[in-house]
C-alpha cells in the first residue's frame, strides 16, 4: 500500500500547481479505440497493472468493475506523468461515445482545455468525429489528434510504407479540414501538423505510438517502425515507443494548463459580468477566490452514494463548505472530497481552483448545476433547457424482478440527462421517459440496458402537443359545489416574448418581484399586470386582478392549485397548456372558511379556467425540429423528398464541394422512422442530426384528428368537449 | 311542498310533535347528515320511530344537484335535518332553488346547537358576535394552510365585547375535531399572543345524557381530552358576573375569573 499512498502525496502536491496540470478529454467516434487507450495511459502512468490494460476496457460496464473487485469511477481518471524533469497531473474526463442529445459532450469539453481527438486510421474521419470535434471547439478546446489502429494498417491492408504515408496525410487533411470547416479564424490556431508535434500515429491495442518529436528524441525512423509491424513484433516496439510517453508527452507540451486556458475560456464557456468579482477570479483560477464548481457528471458508488464530479474554476473545495446549488434554494454541504488515482477516488481534505473534483454531498445537484459559495452566481449553464422533451414512451422492466432497480435507474438517468424527465403516470402507473427525439431515447434505453443492466421495453413513442388559444374570452364565473364561492376569469394569449422569458428560466414567481415586474414591463405588459403576478405554470400565468376581497390571501394556494390543474392538463386534450394569461378579475366567498375548503375552490377554478379555454378559439400547438442534413449532391434528392414527405421546409441549402447542407424543419410527430428512411433514400451518405425548434399550430384540419387520437389513447371519450361540460351556462 | 324538519340535537326523541306529523304526512322523506350529524341515533331508529322510510342525501345531492327537489313540484316531501334548519346557510339555498321551481316551503323548528350551547355555557345569548367555523387544515402545492379566519372572528367579537361561538369541522377522512385540535390551532395562528391569557368553554356531546361543559384557559384545553364527539368551542369576551358565576359553578372555570 505504500506506493498507493505515495501516488496520493504526489498527486496531492501536483493540484496546487496549476502549471502542472493538464484537463483534457479524448473524443472520438465510436469503436476508434478511445477506451483501449485510455486502459493503455492509465497502465502506463502505474495506475492500473499492465496486465489488465488493453484486455479490460476501464472505462467501461459495471459488471467487470465487480469482476475486478475495484471501484471505477467512469466519470474521471487522473495520472502522473514526468515530462523533461518535472511531474505534472493530467486529468481525464470521460466524454460520452454517442451522438450528442443532451448536450453531454458539450458539458464534458466545458470541464476540459485540451482534447485529443483519436481517428482510426483505416476509416478515417467519421460523422461523430465532427460531430465531436465541433463540440470541443465551440467551447474553445484546444485539440490534438492520435492517428490509432496503424497496425491494421500495415497488417490487414497490407499498405506499403509509401502508401501508409499518404494515407495517414490523408487523415490529417481530412481533420484539419472539419477545424477549417468550423472556423477559419480557429484554424490559424489549431491546425494540426505532424511536423510541429501536434499529431501522433500508433496502436493504442498494440501500445506504442511516435510522433515527430519522439522520433527525433528517440532515434527511431518511420520504416523501423513498419517493420517492426510488418515482422509483428509489436512488444519490442512498445518499449521502445511507449504509447503513454508519446501521448503524454504531447498533452503536456500541446494543450493549455487551466492558468492558461482559464483565461481565454471563461469568457466564452460563463456569460456572467466578465468584470465581476467571481469573473476576475475564475479567470485567473484563483484558489482563494469564491468556490465555482461546475458539475459534469453524476454517478453512483455502492458505498459513498452519489458523486457529483466537475470543474473547478476558481475557490478551494473544502470537506463541510456549504454550495448552493443553480436554481435550487437553501444549501448542500460537501461530504467527501476526493481526487481520482487512476481510477479510484481517494478522499482529500481540499482541492484548489483549476481541477477535476469528485465530492459527495451535493444531493440537489444535477449535471450542469454550478455550485458555488455564492448566493447569487450567475450559472455555467441555466438549467431550464431551451429543449424541452417532445417525445414520451412508456419503460417496463422485462423482469418483474427488476421493478425496484428500474425505478432507482430511471431517477439516476433523469438526474445525469437534465433533458430527460421521468414521470409516473397516475392512472395507469406506468413510467413515462421523455426527451428530445425518438432517437434521444433509443439512446437512453440502450444505456439502461447496457450501462444500467436493467432489460426493459418501450412502448411506441408518443408526441407530446400543447393546448393554447387564439382568441381571448371571459369574464367565466366558476362556481363551487355548495355555489357560495364564486371566481371570475378572464383568458387571453400570453405575450410571445414572456412565454419566452418563462421558458428560458428568465422571469420565475421564485425570482424577486420587482425585477419581475420591470422584466415582463420591458417587453410591454401594463404596470397592473406586471405586478400582478400570483403563479407560473408551464408556460401559463395567472395573475389576481381582484381588489380587496376578504379572506382572499387564505385562499390563494387553493386558486393556484386550480390553475396549475387546469393548466397541466388542457380542457380539449389533456396536454400541457401553453402561452395563456389567466386573469382573476373577481372573486366571492364565504365567511365562513369552513365552506372554501379545498373541495369547493379548486374544481370551482379549474372548471372555470377549463370553459374559458375552449371559449377562445382553443388549438393544439405541436412540436418541431429542425433537422440539418449533410449529403452529397448525388443523393441530395433523396434527402430532400423524405423532408417533404414528412411536412417539412427546407429553410436553407449551401453546397461545399460536392457536399450539401440542408437545413430543414419538420414536424416532430413526421419524423418517427426518419434515420432509417434517410438512410436507404441515400445509401447512407447522409449525416444528420436534430435540435428543437419550438411549438407551431397544427394545421387546421389535422386538428380532429390528432385530437381524438390523443382521447382515445388516454381514455377519455371521443369529442372535443364543450364549455358547458365545465360550467353551467 | 318541501317542509324543513329540525331533528333537534341528540338522537330521534329530540324531534317536535309538528316534526313528527310533517313525517306523518308526507309522501316522500329525506334526510341529510352533512350539516349536522346526529349523534344519539341511527336512520334505521328513526325510521323505525317515525314509522316511515327515510332516504339519506349525499352532500352532492343537496349542493350541487338536488335532483329530488323535483318530486316537491307535485307532492309532499319532507326533509329532516339535524339542529334548526335554517341555521345552515345551504338549506337557505336549498329553500331559494325550491322557490325558484314555485315549491312551496315550512320550517318546522328543532333545537339549535347555538342556543342550547350558551345556554349550556351560561352565558346570555344575545352577547354573541358572529360564529365562526374552524377547518381541518389542508396542505396543497407543499403548504399547509391554517385559516385565520376562526381567530380573526374571535379578536373582531372580542373587540366589541361579544362571545363567539366556533363550531368545529368533520371530514369524511379526518373525522370530527376535537376541542383540543381547535384550541391547538387557535394557539398556532395567534403569533402576537393574543389570547395567552383568553378563556375557552369546551362543550361536548350537547343534548345527551354524558354532556360535558369544561371552562379553562385555552392554552390548558389545548391538552385537553372532552371524549366522544362532537364538540364545540366557545370562546366567551368580558363576562357579566352572573356569566362569571355559572361559568364557575357549572363549567369548572377557575375562581379567579370571578374577580376579573
Ligand atoms: N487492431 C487494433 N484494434 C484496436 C486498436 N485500438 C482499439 N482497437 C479495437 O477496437 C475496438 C474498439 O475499441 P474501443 O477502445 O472500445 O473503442 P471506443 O468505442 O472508442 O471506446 C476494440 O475491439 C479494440 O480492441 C488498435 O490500435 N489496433
Ligand atoms: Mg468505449
Amino acid at each position: 500500500m505504500g506506493v498507493k499512498k505515495k501516488m496520493v502525496e504526489r498527486v496531492r502536491g501536483l493540484m496546487s500547481q496549476p502549471e502542472n496540470i493538464r484537463n483534457i478529454g479524448i473524443v472520438a467516434h465510436i469503436d476508434h479505440g478511445k477506451t483501449t487507450l485510455t486502459d493503455n495511459l492509465l497502465a502506463g502512468a502505474g495506475m492500473i497493472s499492465k496486465e489488465l490494460a488493453g484486455t479490460q476496457l476501464f472505462m467501461d460496464s459495471d459488471e467487470e468493475e465487480q469482476e475486478r473487485g475495484i471501484t471505477i469511477d467512469a466519470a474521471n481518471v487522473s495520472m502522473v506523468h514526468e515530462f523533461e524533469g518535472e511531474e505534472y497531473l493530467i486529468n481525464l474526463i470521460d466524454t460520452p461515445g454517442h451522438v450528442d442529445f443532451g448536450g453531454d459532450v458539450t458539458r464534458a469539453m466545458r470541464a476540459v482545455d485540451g482534447a485529443v481527438v483519436v481517428v482510426d486510421a483505416v476509416e478515417g474521419a467519421m460523422p461523430q468525429t465532427e460531430t465531436v470535434l465541433r463540440q470541443a471547439l465551440r467551447e474553445n478546446v484546444t485539440p490534438v489528434l492520435f492517428v490509432n489502429k496503424v497496425d491494421r494498417l500495415i497488417n490487414e491492408l497490407q499498405v506499403d510504407p509509401e502508401t501508409m504515408q499518404i494515407k495517414l496525410g490523408k487523415v490529417i487533411d481530412n481533420v484539419n479540414k472539419l477545424i477549417k470547416g468550423m472556423s477559419e479564424e480557429k484554424y490559424k490556431e489549431w491546425r494540426i501538423d505532424a511536423s510541429n508535434g501536434t499529431v501522433a500515429f500508433g496502436s493504442a491495442l498494440y501500445n506504442w505510438a511516435i510522433s515527430v518529436t519522439y522520433m527525433q528524441k528517440s532515434k527511431i525512423d518511420f520504416k523501423e517502425v513498419y517493420n517492426y509491424c510488418k515482422d509483428n513484433n509489436m512488444k519490442e516496439l512498445a518499449e521502445r515507443c511507449p504509447l503513454h510517453e508519446v501521448l503524454n508527452d504531447m498533452i503536456i507540451k500541446h494543450l493549455p494548463d487551466p492558468l492558461v486556458a482559464q483565461k481565454r475560456r471563461v469568457p466564452v464557456i460563463w456569460h456572467g459580468d466578465a468584470d465581476s468579482e467571481i469573473g476576475a477570479q475564475m479567470a485567473s483560477c484563483d484558489p482563494d477566490g469564491d468556490t465555482a464548481l461546475m458539475v459534469t457528471k453524476i454517478t453512483r458508488d455502492p458505498h459513498a452514494g452519489e458523486i457529483a464530479t466537475g470543474r473547478l474554476f476558481s475557490g478551494t473545495i473544502v470537506r463541510g463548505q456549504e454550495l448552493h446549488i443553480s436554481g435550487t434554494s437553501g444549501t448542500d454541504r460537501i461530504q467527501q472530497v476526493g481526487v481520482f488515482m487512476g481510477p479510484e477516488r481517494v478522499e482529500v481534505e481540499k482541492i484548489p481552483a483549476g481541477n477535476i473534483v469528485a465530492v459527495t454531498g451535493l444531493k440537489n445537484a444535477i449535471v450542469g448545476s454550478t455550485a458555488t459559495t455564492l448566493r447569487d452566481m450567475y450559472p455555467f449553464e441555466m438549467i431550464t433547457h431551451a429543449s424541452e422533451p417532445v417525445v414520451t414512451v412508456a419503460v417496463e422492466a422485462k423482469h418483474m424482478r427488476d421493478l425496484p432497480k428500474l425505478v432507482e435507474v430511471l431517477r439516476q438517468v433523469s438526474k445525469e440527462d437534465p433533458t430527460l424527465q421521468v414521470k409516473i403516470d397516475e392512472e395507469t402507473g406506468e413510467h413515462l421517459l421523455a426527451g428530445m427525439g425518438e432517437l434521444h431515447l433509443e439512446v437512453v434505453a440502450h444505456r439502461i440496458e447496457r450501462d444500467k443492466g436493467v432489460e426493459i421495453t418501450t412502448s411506441e413513442p408518443i408526441v407530446a402537443y400543447r393546448e393554447t388559444i387564439m382568441g381571448r374570452a371571459g369574464p367565466v364565473e366558476g362556481k363551487s359545489p355548495n355555489r357560495h364561492n364564486r371566481f371570475y376569469i378572464e383568458v387571453s394569449p400570453l405575450e410571445p416574448e414572456i412565454v419566452d422569458m418563462i421558458k428560458s428560466g428568465e422571469i420565475s414567481m421564485k425570482m424577486d418581484k420587482i425585477e419581475r415586474r420591470d422584466k415582463v414591463m420591458e417587453v410591454g405588459m401594463g404596470k397592473d399586470e406586471a405586478k400582478s403576478f400570483s403563479a407560473i405554470s408551464e408556460s401559463n400565468i395567472l395573475l389576481d386582478m381582484t381588489k380587496g376581497v376578504q379572506y382572499l390571501r387564505e385562499t390563494m394556494e387553493l386558486i393556484i392549485e386550480g390553475f396549475e390543474e387546469a393548466t397541466t392538463a388542457g380542457p380539449m386534450s389533456r396536454e400541457p397548456c401553453q402561452g395563456l394569461k389567466l386573469r382573476l378579475v373577481d372573486v366571492k366567498l364565504h365567511e365562513d372558511a369552513v365552506h372554501r375548503g379545498p373541495a369547493q375552490v379548486i374544481p370551482a377554478v379549474r372548471q372555470a379556467i377549463q370553459a374559458a379555454i375552449l371559449m377562445a378559439d382553443v388549438t393544439l400547438l405541436e412540436p418541431f425540429q429542425k433537422v440539418f442534413i449533410q449529403v452529397p449532391q448525388d443523393h441530395m434528392g433523396g434527402a430532400i423528398s423524405e423532408i417533404q414527405g414528412r411536412r417539412g421546409a427546407i429553410l436553407n441549402m449551401t453546397q461545399e464541394g460536392d457536399v450539401t447542407d440542408i437545413e430543414a424543419k419538420t414536424p416532430v410527430a413526421e419524423l418517427f422512422g426518419f434515420a432509417g428512411d434517410l438512410r436507404s433514400a441515400t445509401e447512407g451518405r447522409a449525416l444528420w442530426s436534430t435540435e428543437f425548434a419550438g411549438f407551431e399550430s397544427l394545421p387546421k384540419n389535422l386538428l380532429p384528428e390528432i385530437v381524438s387520437q390523443i382521447r382515445t389513447r388516454k381514455g377519455l371519450k371521443p369529442g372535443i368537449p364543450k364549455p358547458s361540460d365545465f360550467v353551467s351556462e | 311542498m318541501l317542509t324543513f324538519v329540525g331533528l333537534g340535537l341528540y338522537d330521534e326523541e329530540d324531534i317536535t310533535l309538528k316534526g313528527v306529523r310533517a313525517i306523518k304526512d308526507a309522501d316522500m322523506v329525506f334526510a341529510e347528515f352533512y350539516t349536522s350529524k346526529m349523534m344519539g341515533t341511527t336512520i334505521e331508529r328513526m325510521e323505525s320511530r317515525y314509522q316511515t322510510k327515510i332516504t339519506t342525501l349525499s352532500r352532492g345531492e343537496i349542493e350541487a344537484d338536488p335532483a329530488w327537489l323535483y318530486h316537491a313540484i307535485d307532492r309532499d316531501v319532507v326533509l329532516l335535518s339535524g339542529g334548526d334548519p335554517m341555521v345552515s346557510t345551504t338549506h337557505i339555498d336549498l329553500r331559494l332553488r325550491a322557490s325558484d321551481l314555485g315549491i312551496a316551503t315550512v320550517v318546522v323548528h328543532g333545537t339549535s346547537i347555538a342556543s342550547a350551547a350558551a345556554g349550556l355555557a351560561g352565558l346570555q345569548n344575545y352577547r354573541f358576535g358572529k360564529s365562526a367555523t374552524i377547518p381541518f387544515p389542508y396542505t396543497v402545492r407543499s403548504k399547509t394552510i391554517v385559516s385565520e379566519t376562526p381567530y380573526n372572528t374571535v379578536l373582531l367579537n372580542r373587540d366589541n365585547d361579544l362571545h363567539t361561538m366556533l363550531f368545529l369541522d368533520i371530514d369524511p377522512e379526518k373525522g370530527f375535531m376535537a376541542i383540543s385540535e381547535a384550541a391547538q390551532l387557535l394557539m398556532q395562528v395567534d403569533e402576537r399572543g393574543l389570547l395567552d391569557r383568553a378563556l375557552g368553554i369546551g362543550i361536548a356531546r350537547a343534548g345527551s345524557p354524558d354532556v360535558v361543559v369544561k371552562c379553562d384557559y385555552i392554552r390548558n384545553l389545548a391538552g385537553s381530552d372532552f371524549g366522544a364527539p362532537m364538540h364545540l368551542l366557545i370562546v366567551p369576551a368580558g363576562l357579566h358576573q352572573m356569566e362569571a358565576e355559572a361559568l364557575v359553578r357549572f363549567a369548572g372555570a377557575p375562581d379567579e375569573i370571578i374577580e376579573r
